[in-house]
Order: C-alpha cells, then structure tokens, then sequence
C-alpha cells in the first residue's frame, strides 16, 4: 500500500466475502430442492433461492470491483483518493441497498426478471451509488499525475458498465423486447464491459507480479479488449436465436460468438507469456497462482464452454436447459471470482502488512475451490445434456426427465461441498490477515 | 511489430464499427416490418398476465421463450402441450393450478401456491396465448412436446 485512502478497499473486499457465502448457502439450498429436499419451501423456494444466489453473485463482483479500482486508482494515479468519507458513504449505501433487495426477495418484492430482479426505485439508488463511485475513481484520475492505460481501461469499463445499466430499466409490454434489451445489460456486461474491468485488473497484477514492462503488457492489454469487443457485441446475437426476433441474428450471433473464445484464449496466452517472460520473482505466489488461473479457467469455461452451445444449430436443443448453467458456473467463476480473489490475494498482505503468502491454507484454498467447480461444471454438463437428450429428442415429460438427472445434483452437491471448503479457507486466510493499518504502508513489496 | 497506438486504434476503431452495426441491426430487427410477435395482439390482459409474470417471478423456476431457471417446465405453448395432455382442457387445468390455495406438486416438486383471482388466471392465460404464437425460429417445434404440430396432423 502506498497510500493511505487504498485502506477503504479492505472493506469492499470484506464485504465481498461475506456476500460470497451467503451466495454459496442460496446455492446449496437449490441444489437440496433439486434432489428433493425442499423443507426451506415455504420460506426460501426455489424462484427466492434463485434470485438471491445470482443478484449476490453480481454484488459481490461489483463490490469485489470496487475495491479494486479503490486499490489500483491511487496507485496508477498516484495520489490519494479525492475523499475517503464518500467512498464510506458509497459502501454502506451499497451494503444497505444489496441487503434490502435480498430482504425483498424472500417477500415477493422483486421485478422477476432473470438477473435484473432489484425492484425499479431500488434501480434507482443503484444509479446514485454507482455514480458517486465513479465520480470518486474518475476525478482521483483526473487530478492524477499520471494516467495510465490500465486505470484508463479499468475505469472505461467501470463508466460503460453503469452506462449499459439503463436499458434494463426500460419498460416494454412485449416480453420479447423486454428479454432483446434485459440481454444488452446482461450480455454486454459479462462478455463485453466487465472483461475490460477483469482486463484492467489482470494487467495491474500482471505489471506488479512480473515485472514486464508496462509498455509491453498495456499494449496487448489493448489487443484483448479490442478482441473482446468484436466479437463480444455482436456476439450478443447468440442470445436472440429463439426468442422472437429476426432470423439475421442467427448468422451474425453463429459467426461473432464463434470468435469470442479467441478473446479469452489470448487472455490465456498474454498472462501466462508475461509470467514466463517475466524476471521478477514476486514473493506472493498465492496472488500469481489466482492471476493465471483466471486467465486460463476464464478460457475454458467462458469461452469453450460458451462456444459448446453457442452455434444455433446447438443451441437450438440446448437453449433453455441445464447447460446453459453448466457454462454459467466455470464461466463466472474464471472470468469474475478468480480475479476478484486475485486481486484480494495480492491486495491483502499490502493493506494489513501480514505476508501470509506462503501458507498451506492459502494453496488448499485455490485447489480445493477449483477442483470443487470443475466437478460442479461436469455435474451440470451431464445433467444438461441428458436433459438436452431425453426431453428434446425423445419427448420425455419435464418432471419425469427430472427424475432421472436428480442423481447428478448428488454429484453437484459432494462438488459443491469440496468448492465451499476452499472459499472458507480463503475467508479464514482473509480474517487472519487482520485489518488494514498505517504501518502497512512502508511495509509493501511491490 | 504492433505499436501501442496501433494497438488502441484496433480497440477503438473496432468497438465503434462494432457497435455501430449492432445498433443499426437492432433497429432493423425490431421494425415493424420485421416483427415475428403479432405486436398487434398484445392486449391489455396479456399486459396484466405479463405483469403478474414479472412481480411473482415466474422465471425463477420455469424458464418462457427457453429463458429462466430450469427448475420448472418451458411455458411457452404450454396451453396446446396441456391440452393435449388433458383432452382439450389445457386453459382450466392452467386456471386450477394457479387458483389453488395448496402448492401443486407434479411428482414431489413443489410450485407456490399463488392464490390468484379468475381474473388475475385468466391473465395469465391470455399471455401465455400470445408468447404461444411468437415465430421462435423453430424453437417452438423443439421445446418438449410443444405439440401444435402433432395436434393438427
């Protein structure tokens, strides 16, 4: 840490934690009402269960963000954050906004509409919150002395990101144009802006664990977020095939998403050629280990796995099915979880000045986490594509083809037990590094 | 080899050439020429069922034009799929289930019980009557049993 205001990150990333498991325990309750076991039905059913696992998803990568762009702002801009007490102010009206949506939904207060379900005048503060948080990082920047390509990226993705919340919040009566522009939040966040949020922070890493020149990481920084726009925007297409619109988005959605792999591939390949090309050794392994793994899990799982179903011909039997979560689960995970945990690995021992890199608790953390979601993603593929088969080739019943896949949520569940044990040990790392404090700041490696 | 501005001009020049066609293809696609929705036939019912769809989230178990959850059935065509199924009686069966004041539960897995008015069912069915006669692609034909089709042969 090298200045003082980067403390405030501390709690965005705790607050992301905590956010973090809840998230995993909405999860275990779906997967319990999947084999059956759905006691928690008159308090948690599955549409509550569902809503709070994927809305906490989004809040604690949004707040996982935040507290990167709070860390990496100050230090690429070198100088202080223009105002500590509003960034305060920005994280406890996220908080309380977060819990009051995840309140509602055990109420049937919520818009149900999948991933946007926040009720519209909570939309609202979400619009204030985001604003306030991208006034502080963009006039820190502004008043900067240096701005860098890295911050530049990391804050464009930032600004886009709200930007492109607003056409979730149009009214439409028809269900097919409210679902054509819910995607232009959903669809552009995750495989358009977000990417160059997650490209910001990896180059940040990248730059910082390695060694390699800055010049040299920020221009393939740009080559990347170039490939991912390309193909991501009109990648977008891929989720208009069936839903009643044009058949053009067919062709333009079959050839663009057919390209988005190759945005995450040279992610792949840029990380891990920086790390080999590098001299540094950097001694905070554990922060390396997260920085690569994104980078080759997002690959995997967000673009091969997403490229798996994305051909029409494909996704036209797969559409709406359990596969789509197969590729949802390794996809988030990869892409957003593993370089928020990143971030945090590398961020944690600089802020509290506590160098817990070496620890056995802290390798366990990242393999069991990975392992545990790689068996989770089989599970769901096994699942999805017997489902895939048996309801839309053979024309079994719903429930009937449920019954046969329930075994496979047994799997899910043992797989999800081996990924959470790994999350609490990376929240006991994080809790035995202790608070952020001043002394930290002549303390860190760089 | 690449500079670093070139690398920007890349980036730049091919979000904007991107994102230019993407909205120029979103405008042709939700003309009015180009409508694969019977936009006309969106009453005020279907409206209201759309509404009542949304503040029960609905979504959050069955999936409608295949987007959801996978938890409960597809609901697009449901009306002809439980027509089929109950001799024609598709729209009372739909009423029932969302009338009733207990959870129905086909084979153990348990839905809300909903409790809603005439009113608010017939709703409900008057929307799903018309996300049945949206042009899927073919999605229609595909999505388990969704028997249109195999009714009229």
């Amino acid at each position: 840490m090298k200045y003082k205001s980067q403390k405030v990150a501390y709690w965005f990333f705790a607050l992301s934690m905590l956010l973090l498991v809840l998230q995993i325990v909405y999860g275990f309750v779906m997967g319990f009402a999947r084999i059956g076991l759905d006691n928690l039905h008159d308090f948690i059913p599955f549409n509550t269960a569902r809503a709070v696992h994927t809305n906490l998803l989004v809040v604690w990568l949004l707040s996982g963000f935040m507290g990167a762009a709070y860390y990496i702002i100050p230090e690429e801009a070198q100088r202080e954050l223009v105002s500590v007490k509003l960034a305060y102010v920005q994280l406890i009206s996220l908080a309380v906004v977060g819990v009051v949506a995840i309140v509602g939904y055990h109420f049937n207060y919520w818009e149900g509409r999948k991933f946007l379900e926040i009720p519209r005048p909570l939309d609202f503060l979400v619009v204030a919150n985001v604003l306030l948080f991208l006034g502080l990082i963009l006039v820190t920047l502004f008043k900067g002395k240096r701005r860098t390509t890295t911050a530049l990226v990391l804050s464009m993705g930032l600004l886009f990101a709200a930007l492109l919340y607003l056409p979730g919040m149009l009214p439409f009566d028809s269900q097919v144009t409210d679902s054509f522009f819910r995607w232009w939040v959903v669809h552009l966040w995750v495989e358009g802006v977000w990417e160059l949020i997650m490209g910001g922070i990896l180059s940040f890493l990248l730059i910082k664990l390695t060694g390699v020149d800055r010049e040299v990481i920020e221009k393939w920084l740009y080559v990347i977020v170039g490939l991912t726009f390309l193909s991501g925007v009109l990648g977008t297409g891929h989720h208009y095939y069936y839903i009643g619109v044009n058949k053009i988005w067919l062709i333009v959605g079959g050839i663009f998403s057919a390209l988005e792999p190759l945005a995450f591939l040279a992610m792949a390949l840029f990380a891990v050629n920086m790390y080999r090309k590098g001299e540094k050794k950097h001694p905070n392994k554990l922060a390396l280990y997260w920085t690569l793994g994104a980078a080759i899990v997002s690959f995997v799982g967000a673009g091969l796995l997403g490229f798996a179903h994305t051909l029409p011909q494909t996704n036209l039997y797969t559409h709406g099915t359990l596969v789509t979560a197969m590729h949802g689960h390794l996809a988030f995970w990869g892409a957003y979880g593993m370089i928020v945990l990143a971030i945090i690995s590398y961020a944690l021992p600089n802020l509290t000045g506590r160098k817990l890199y070496q620890s056995t608790r802290g390798r366990a953390a990242y393999w069991l986490s990975n392992i545990g979601m790689i068996g989770m993603t089989v599970a769901f593929g096994v699942a999805g594509v017997a489902q895939v088969y048996l309801e839309r080739k053979f024309g079994m019943d719903f429930m009937q083809v449920q019954g046969e896949i329930s075994v496979h949520f047994v799997v899910l569940i043992l797989c999800a037990t081996i990924f959470t044990t790994g999350i609490v040990l990376y929240v006991i790392d994080f809790y035995k590094h202790g608070k952020p404090n001043d002394e930290a700041l002549e303390q860190t490696i760089d | 080899m690449l500079s670093k501005k070139q690398a920007r001009a890349f980036f730049l020049g091919g979000t904007l050439v991107t994102f230019l066609v993407f909205i120029g293809l979103t405008v042709y696609s939700l003309s009015l020429s180009q409508d694969q929705s019977n936009h006309e036939n969106i009453t005020e019912s279907v409206v209201r069922g759309k509404i009542i769809w949304e503040e029960n989230n609905c979504m959050g178990c069955h999936t409608i034009l295949g987007e959801g959850a996978y938890y409960a059935p597809e609901l697009t065509k449901v009306i002809d799929r439980l027509n089929q199924k109950y001799d024609g009686q598709g729209e009372e069966v739909i009423k029932s289930i969302l009338m009733s004041e207990v959870p129905w539960q086909p084979n153990g897995r348990k839905m809300v019980a909903y409790s809603m008015t005439e009113q608010e069912a017939e709703d409900m069915i008057a929307f799903f009557e018309w996300i049945g006669e949206i042009d899927l692609n073919g999605f229609d034909r595909i999505v388990s049993p969704l028997a249109k089709d195999k009714i009229n042969n």
